[in-house]
């Protein structure tokens, strides 16, 4: 059976892991490319580095920060944030990444899924969607007070942001995980805005939500904090695999730990490595 | 040093493939024209994406490789590259493979999502494989693909997602996995390992 995977983001900027990090192996973690190789050691199932360098500088510096950390990795490894293009998407992937996740650059322009899987396969594309709760409980609720044909109009359960959560998008969650995996993405990796950072436990129903409506794994990402939030992530949330930062940076007990608890708690993982 | 000729046919980008093979301590070139396979005794098929990008791999490669093979070349198909090594592939019918191995890639089915993405393990099959020498029964390895390749008297690991298939392929000198070695982590590269061992025997 395949196995839940565990994820680990390293946030970059300009060629620094900047997030999660101030307390403690200040040396080691600052650099992407040792941590990435550490977790790697660690157990880890796959690497995600996210740029969030806000310079063009800081751009040009992500190529040989990827470079450097597929060097020293040879688990799966991912690039995104402010990627734009197919040119931009290539240089990563010449760089080393084995996929590319696209989050605004799609919601401006849905086709650059499809170019992308086109050309690099949809195992390469990975859909980012960061959503938010908005004004209607559930799901039920919104099919109520929407006419047919009309679902991607206001109000919304979850509804999508873009550029980095600051641009209320006019899309909901689900119906956009619907068309971006029918327009070529091959996984989507999905963010709730309101558990991001606050280590409370990640939104299962949204995860839950996604998962049900599309055939492609579902990476559930924000509010890490304990062993059973994973847990409850692969069970309630039916995700495919789950995303965290900070909880690893931090962690008191180590990937393998966090991994056995989930064997025992009868989540299928990795354990071997 | 070993030598390993990697093919570029055009599906999907070769970085991975290219360093994993590097930690053998082969050298790696990769080649575009079927005239270039000219010495290449140890040659791998990587890819990924759609199988109609076999295509690429025309009469003019097919004979090259043919050729290869009967002066005593090694040859692994990786993922979408092993798939070729079959008949053909329902993702692509009107593509033929290059029949290296008798079967037919089907698509993935049973209560499971497809893709298949993620670490699965490997259970043996039939003989005892070069490929898979010190590799633990159970080990993970990393998949990510919506067809697969039945399991015949070729097959010398299985894995299931919604249904077993072949996992790890071995016949006389081809080999196929429909992993990725090259991003498995150390059981990848002792994979990959195996393979520059077999390929330098036997010459």
């Amino acid at each position: 059976m395949v196995a839940r995977r565990l994820i680990a983001c390293l946030d970059v900027r300009d060629g620094r892991v900047v997030k999660g990090v101030k307390f403690r192996d200040l040396r080691e973690a600052g650099d992407p490319a040792a941590l990435a190789a550490r977790y790697s050691a660690d157990g880890i199932d796959e690497i995600v580095l996210l740029d969030i360098s806000a310079t063009v500088e800081g751009r040009a510096t992500l190529l040989s920060t990827v470079r450097a950390a597929a060097a020293k990795t040879f688990i799966p490894l991912t690039v995104g944030g402010g990627l734009r293009s197919l040119d931009d998407a290539r240089a990563v992937l010449d760089a080393g990444a084995d996929k590319v996740s696209v989050n605004s650059a799609a919601l401006r322009d849905p086709s650059l899924l499809t170019a992308l899987a086109r050309v690099y396969g949809s195992q390469a594309v990975i859909v980012a969607i960061d959503a938010k709760r908005g004004a209607v409980d559930r799901r039920a609720d919104l099919q109520v007070c929407l006419e047919p044909g009309l679902k991607t109009r206001p109000p919304y359960v979850f509804q999508v942001y873009s550029r980095s959560g600051t641009t209320a998008e006019p899309r909901d969650a689900v119906e956009w995980a619907r068309e971006a995996e029918a327009r070529g993405a091959g996984e989507v990796l999905l963010t709730s805005i309101d558990r991001d950072g606050t280590h409370s436990g990640f939104d299962c129903e949204l995860t839950a939500a996604v998962s049900d409506a599309v055939q492609i794994p579902v990476i559930a990402s924000g509010g890490a904090g304990t062993p059973e939030h994973f847990i409850d992530v692969f069970g309630l949330g039916r995700a495919d695999a789950a995303l965290a930062a900070s909880v690893f940076h931090f962690a008191e007990h180590g990937i393998h730990d966090l991994k056995t608890s989930l064997r025992d708690a009868g989540v299928p993982v990795r354990l071997d490595w | 040093m070993a030598s390993i000729t990697v093919i570029d046919y055009g599906a999907g980008n070769l970085a991975s493939v290219q360093k994993g093979l590097a930690t053998t301590g082969a050298s790696v070139s990769i080649v575009r024209r079927a005239d270039d396979l000219d010495d290449a005794n140890t040659i791998v098929i990587p890819g990924v994406g759609h199988f109609g990008a076999t295509a690429a791999l025309d009469d003019a490669w097919r004979r090259a490789i043919a050729q290869r093979l009967d002066r005593g070349a090694a040859l692994l198909g990786i993922c979408l590259g092993m798939h070729w090594l079959f008949n053909g592939s329902d993702e692509a019918p009107d593509v033929p493979g290059a029949g290296l191995l008798t079967g037919r890639c089907t698509r993935l089915s049973g209560q499971v999502k497809v893709p298949h993405v993620g670490w699965n393990t490997l259970s043996a099959s039939g003989q005892p494989a070069q490929l898979l020498e010190g590799i633990a029964p159970g080990a993970s390895v990393y998949f990510t693909h919506s067809f697969a390749a039945p399991i015949t008297a070729d097959t010398v690991a299985t894995s299931s997602h919604g249904a077993p298939f072949a996992a790890c392929v071995a016949r006389g000198r081809v080999w196929g996995t429909q992993f990725h070695p090259e991003k498995s982590g150390t059981v990848g590269l002792r994979i990959l390992s195996n393979f520059v061992a077999a390929a330098s025997e036997g010459r």
